[in-house]
């Protein structure tokens, strides 16, 4: 540990100089330096770390390709492999319908989500009212408020309208702009340049093209974030499926394997064969979107600890 | 709503160019209220409607099926004497008490290992952000799964040792510590929020550390930490929220349909309480007036860490 920290100084000064020269304190990582011993037990420690952060993900994998019998004996390659597992988790459960009704959820409650609060982000910001201030403090203040102060009424909102056990609740929220993503796409448009609007008014242009043409453009590394970002929160989403969809052929993926994991589980069945596979079928695509969006989503999470 | 309320005829006497600003002032408040118009609408029906109906109803009786029953304060008395109530609050307080302060030390630890880590740091960020990715009812079928008191991963690791774990899943006394470090996996994001402040810290600091002759102990504790309290500060007030609403990996571990053969009262944390009076149980006006504990508990927990912050946390910048 000692010999990791004292080469610390020498580094702190190549970061500086290359930092420099790249011209922002980012988030890039250094240049080429020289091997220490101090740099070589760091990176054993990241090495010995990253087996504990990857190794459930092995293991969950691996099970998914190991017989009933097998799921528990912790190898990591599977004694007897087969693919039985995937076959059998579609004939059990309606997996791909239950896949279908989550990418249509995701798709509708992200891109609503990100129009939406694009437009009442740039209201906030590009106007000048009366009343701005204490009304962006009220959405700020919405933030505070925990979901089970509104569940419930929301909740009888919907069933009201007849729309229980059906997807709309796990979305149509989301046409109203959420606070958290009005809050960062804000930031965003407030650093951009007055003179660009201005000079796109005295051509012309109007206020829709001034958000749709020129703001929106310009801003497109924050509306990836949003979209990333709700993308991954509706996906993941347990609480409201459990809510509002009763017909298993309504279920979400989450919900779904919930179900599994009730019918099979510990208090079930015991085929955890199924439930592994079922999770590694849930889990995937959010896998394969962080590697799609990745210096999106370290930048947005990056970002949303610096502003607060 | 065009740009022409910017034509303003400025030589046509003193009053009139007053009385173009009053207009354009209005247009442009009326261009930004367009914009914002859909916040408002979702603010009066999905926020400001339930919560005022919230609080109606937590002061009733209510089933969803018979009109509300008006009750007067009997939901909070009665929240008062529950002991259902009393061990939901006493679990999720020790499980935030203890969660919270250990993933703030795991994601500064091993943000300051990828402060190190040069060029690599890359690789390692994604290895560790990734568990993040899981969806929570994944993270957990992966406890049932890696804790189980029999041929869990977790309990062979420990038996390479010499330990003989104890049945994490079962036993109503390991349940929460399982929950505990089933969730450390996913310190992801808060590494990244941390090693983003540990970049801004300026190197010139460790270099007169250095001329002070400072150890490295002495620069973590005097320089790095007090440099990024406010990215910690940050960090920690986020998971405490996070933590005291707890739910979706207990609740797909230890409830549902089919779940009541094991002991599972260790895991009720008070979300998860709360969601079954709702949903579960009906019992919407006492849910409700949980749900407003549970409002005024995050709040007061909140305004204690900002006060408390206010002589720890260090912004740079600050003159005030």
């Amino acid at each position: 540990m000692t010999a990791s920290i004292e080469s610390t100084s020498v580094r702190r000064q190549n970061v500086g100089r290359s930092a420099a020269v790249a011209g922002v304190g980012g988030l890039g990582g250094g240049r080429r330096r020289r091997i220490t011993p101090g740099r070589v037990l760091v990176v054993a420690a990241l090495l010995a770390c990253s087996v504990v952060f990857i190794y459930p993900f092995v293991w969950l994998v691996s099970a998914s390709f190991k017989p009933r019998g097998e799921v528990f004996d912790n190898q990591i390659i599977p004694e007897t492999f087969t693919l039985q597992n995937y076959v059998q988790v579609w004939q059990e459960a309606p997996m791909l319908l239950w896949l279908g009704n989550t990418v249509l959820v995701t798709v509708l409650a992200a891109t609503t989500v990100t129009l939406s609060s694009a437009l009442v982000a740039w209201g906030f910001s590009y106007f000048r009212f009366p009343g701005r201030n204490a009304l962006f403090g009220l959405v700020l203040a919405t933030m505070m408020l925990p979901g089970a102060v509104t569940m419930i009424p929301t909740f009888l909102i919907w069933n009201a309208v007849g729309l229980t056990d059906t997807l709309y609740p796990l979305w149509a929220g989301n046409l109203f702009g959420s606070a958290f993503y009005i809050f960062l796409l804000r930031q965003f448009f407030l650093g951009l340049p007055r003179e660009l609007f201005d000079a796109a008014k005295i051509d012309g242009a109007n206020n829709w093209q001034l958000f749709s043409r020129i703001a929106l453009p310009l801003t497109k590394p924050a509306i990836i974030v949003t979209l990333l970002f709700e993308f991954q929160a509706a996906w993941t989403d347990l609480m409201r499926p459990l809510i509002y969809l009763r017909d298993s052929s309504n279920f979400t993926i989450p919900r779904g394997l919930k179900s599994l994991v009730d019918r099979y589980g510990f208090g079930g069945e015991w085929h955890w064969e199924i439930i592994v596979t079922a999770s590694v079928i849930t889990t995937v695509p959010m896998i394969i979107l962080f590697f799609l969006g990745q210096r999106h989503f370290v930048e947005g999470i990056a970002t949303t600890g610096s502003k607060g | 709503m065009t740009a022409t309320t910017q034509r303003t005829p400025a030589a046509v006497g003193a009053t009139r160019p007053r009385q173009a600003q009053r207009v354009n002032r209005r247009r442009e408040t009326r261009a930004a209220l367009l914009f914002i118009s859909p916040w408002i609408v979702g603010f009066l029906v999905l926020t400001l409607w339930p919560v005022l109906y919230s609080g109606y109803l937590s002061l009733t009786d209510y089933d969803v099926f018979n009109a509300p029953n008006f009750v007067g304060l009997e939901n909070y008395q009665r929240l008062a004497a529950d002991d259902d109530a009393r061990r939901a609050i006493g679990n999720t307080f020790f499980y935030a008490v203890i969660q919270v302060p250990l993933q703030v030390i795991v994601s500064l630890a091993l943000a300051l290992l990828l402060n190190q880590a040069g060029r690599s740091s890359g690789f390692f960020r994604t290895v560790f952000f990734l568990p993040r990715m899981t969806p929570p009812v994944a993270v957990g079928v992966l406890l049932l799964l890696l804790f189980n008191g029999q041929d869990g991963l977790i309990n062979e690791v420990l038996g390479w040792f010499g330990i003989d774990g104890p049945n994490w899943t079962t036993d109503s006394a390991w349940v929460k510590p399982g929950l505990i470090l089933m969730s450390l996996w996913a310190v992801g994001s808060s590494v990244i929020i941390l090693l983003a402040a540990l970049r801004n810290v300026p190197t010139e600091l460790y270099d007169a550390a250095r001329v002070d002759g400072a150890n490295p102990w002495q620069k973590t504790t005097r320089i790095t930490v007090p440099m990024i309290s406010g990215a910690l500060f940050f960090v920690f007030i986020i998971n405490s929220i996070d933590a005291l609403q707890s739910f979706t990996e207990a609740y797909t571990a230890y409830f549902g349909a089919g779940n009541s053969t094991y002991s599972n009262e260790a895991a009720e944390f008070y979300s998860i309480y709360l969601f079954r009076e709702a949903f579960e149980f009906l019992h919407m006006g006492y849910a409700s007036a949980l749900a407003w504990v549970l409002f005024v508990i995050i709040l007061a927990i909140t305004l204690v860490q900002l006060k408390v912050s206010k002589r720890f946390v260090y912004y740079e910048g600050d003159q005030r």
